[in-house]
């Protein structure tokens, strides 16, 4: 291995430096291995501004997925304002192919919460809520028991060790509604509304939570906050790649990151190093390669809203700015998730468009729409009637929803929409292969055809045109089934 | 009407749960959700006479309060959750890993669709949009607890073991009312 490239087990981690130490989750060991010292010094010796500063020198970007700086987040806060000012604790980790926050939450709750109290202070915040998803019942009693645990040493409550800081942390528990990890749906979800994202302006900093300013930051976000603080800056931007000095814009990729590996390879896990390791050492160095001996035929580099790797990309730096170059949405959460050549891109894509039609919170004419019809298009393709046109019809949607093209509130249009484009445009030639070979007879044909194929969905006799064909042949849904317990499960 | 505003289908101790609460939120209604789960834990559900007594307890109108539990599906308001809510994650990890596979093995042997339950009120099914326990696909999850790389056997015994009346975790089930 040459100099450029040192193992990835030289690493040091530091978010999961506890991790699979006995007892990890209590506070009694937090401490002893060096927790909440940091806590102490900063209260005694620094001011909110200073740490504020600390964190916008760092560098540090949001790790829930968009990679905003966290310090220019906070710096939109109105310095003035009578208060109460509100942090919101994002643990609604619901990207498929992340769990990282889990890890951290499970195994080290007290890293977590000493981030949050240190944040909260750098803000001004008086009350944190950690929105919780419900998934993570392990979690939520870890960092209920560890929450206690601080009220009871004085690291929560009024007048935290001696100061004039006083800051009480609740767990709001969601409901299994992937769109509360925007951060303005989980603002409205803690409201107790809908959660529906908000249109923006105001940012949740300016008029947020109950309408005051407010902070919404990940779990690993926080984690992040306490080591700056104690290792300092140079440690922070001595990881990762650095910003581009020919591009002012670039605010770099620095400091630790967690990668998460799951899918086809032989070791699945949460795994850390710096930001920008490259994706193929993500997954032989850590994942242990693919399993059974295969070959990877696609990867999902960050969640699966980022879209797809191909085999041959897979050398892109695991960096916000890295799968971009190739396509994809973004670095996202670092959730990899690698197919071995067994998957089908159909398969894949199908799993995509449910979840985001499943997902999509209804708000937005272009995102519930176009996630509800490119779910039945391609559920269509797979049960064998699918036509060329329809690729391209499935390209117009995606092409059409988003934040990017102008037409939606939030992101997870932008999310729904890239596993479209990425699994089509990478990957055209197997769709084509795979319409072609299903449906030899009408692979070619331009006509409205219904929506839902009668062969996924044998409850609904499907005939279009109702008075038949114009060669007078009805075209009548077939009632076999892929597998003999699909014929059972109805569409969303 | 009248009669059935007068419905307390909210049993003493949860409203006194509920208003325990109350000092965490400057509002009311961000009471909803933490609400919703305790009486959804105790009742099995959130029926429309709880959310109309949910209401009065929030100060709030029913209809807001519907307009909020009808987006999560989590809630339910028809028939009772089974003893035991069996998640299975059919998110992608899961589902290239066997979830898929897993979800259609059990709605055959429970002879029940994803979001219903069997008639001996035991077992609810579920289908999970991604339960964040990729490393451990396919992921199953039983009311509180995860049950990592499942499979058919693991799910047999899973079940013959939670059917048991002997077992542990029946007497204290979450949703014995």
């Amino acid at each position: 291995m040459d100099r450029d490239q040192p193992s990835l087990t030289d690493y040091q981690p530091v978010l999961l430096a506890n991790v699979g130490v006995e007892g990890s989750h209590t506070r009694a060991v937090y401490e002893a291995r060096g927790g909440y010292a940091t806590l102490r010094r900063v209260l005694r010796e620094c001011s909110p501004k200073q740490v504020m500063e600390a964190v916008r020198s760092s560098g540090l970007r949001g790790r829930g997925g968009a990679g905003f700086p966290t310090g220019l987040k906070w710096s939109f806060l109105p310095a003035d304002h009578p208060g109460p000012v509100y942090l919101c604790v994002n643990a609604d980790e619901s990207e498929p192919g992340t769990f990282c926050n889990r890890v951290l939450m499970e195994h080290d709750p007290h890293q977590v919460l000493e981030g949050t109290i240190l944040s909260s202070f750098a803000t001004r915040a008086s009350t944190a809520y950690i929105y919780l998803r419900y998934e993570y019942p392990l979690s939520l009693r870890r960092l209920q028991q560890a929450i206690d645990e601080c009220y009871e040493a004085g690291y929560l409550g009024r007048n935290i060790l001696g100061s004039d800081f006083s800051l009480d942390i609740y767990i709001h528990r969601g409901a299994a509604a992937y769109i509360c990890g925007e951060e303005t749906g989980l603002i409205e979800s803690l409201e107790g509304r809908r959660a529906w994202p908000r249109i923006k302006p105001p940012f949740p900093a300016v008029e947020g939570l109950f309408r005051k300013p407010t902070v919404v930051n990940n779990v690993e976000t926080l984690a992040c906050v306490r080591h700056i603080l104690e290792r300092g800056l140079e440690w922070f931007r001595s990881l990762g790649t650095p910003p581009d000095p020919a591009n002012p814009q670039d605010a770099g990729s620095l400091g630790p990151k967690l990668y998460c590996v799951s899918g086809h390879v032989r070791r699945p896990g949460c795994y850390e190093g710096p930001l920008g390791i490259p994706c193929r050492r993500v997954i032989d160095e850590w994942g242990g390669g693919v399993w059974k001996g295969r070959k990877v035929k696609a990867v999902v580099p960050g969640g699966l809203s980022t879209g797809l790797l191909t085999a041959d990309e897979l050398d892109v730096p695991m960096d916000f700015k890295g799968p971009v170059q190739v396509g994809c949405l973004g670095l996202g959460t670092a959730g990899v998730i690698v197919m071995d050549e067994t998957c089908s891109m159909i398969d894949f894509l199908y799993n995509s468009c449910r979840f985001f039609a499943h997902e999509s919170c209804g708000q937005c004419t272009p995102c519930r729409e176009g996630t509800s019809w490119a779910l039945r298009i391609v559920e269509r393709i797979k049960a064998g009637d699918g036509r060329l046109r329809d690729l391209d019809l499935l390209l117009e949607i995606a092409d059409g929803m988003g934040i990017i093209p102008g037409t939606t509130i939030c992101g997870l249009a932008d999310g729904a929409a890239w596993p479209i484009k990425n699994a089509i445009r990478k990957f055209r030639l197997e769709f084509e292969d795979f319409i072609r070979r299903t449906n030899p007879q009408g692979y070619l044909a331009t006509h409205p055809v219904p929506a839902l194929s009668g062969r996924a969905m044998p409850r609904l006799e499907i005939t279009w045109p109702p008075s038949g064909t114009s060669d007078g042949n009805p075209v009548t849904a077939a009632t076999g089934s892929p597998s003999p317990w699909r014929k059972t499960i109805p569409l969303e | 009407m009248a009669e059935q505003d007068s419905e307390q289908p909210i049993a003493p101790e949860t409203e006194e749960a509920i208003r325990w609460l109350f000092g965490r939120y400057p509002t009311r209604r961000a009471l909803v959700l933490p609400a919703l789960h305790l009486i959804q834990e105790r009742l099995g559900g959130v029926p429309a006479a709880a959310v109309r007594h949910l209401a009065r307890i929030l100060e709030l109108p029913a209809p807001e309060i519907q307009d909020t539990l009808s987006f999560y599906g989590f809630f339910k308001q028809d028939g009772r959750i089974g003893r035991y809510r069996i998640w299975v994650c059919r998110s992608l990890s899961c589902a290239i890993c066997g979830g898929e596979d897993l979800l259609g093995y059990l709605t055959e042997k429970l002879g029940i669709q994803p979001g219903q339950t069997t008639p001996d009120g035991l077992f609810t099914l579920e289908h999970a949009e991604c339960l964040g326990a990729c490393d451990f696909a396919p992921a199953v999850l039983v009311n509180e607890e995860l049950y990592p790389k499942m499979d058919r056997e693991k799910l047999d015994r899973l079940l013959a073991e939670l059917a048991a009346p002997a077992h542990p975790a029946t007497a204290g089930a979450t949703n014995n009312a």
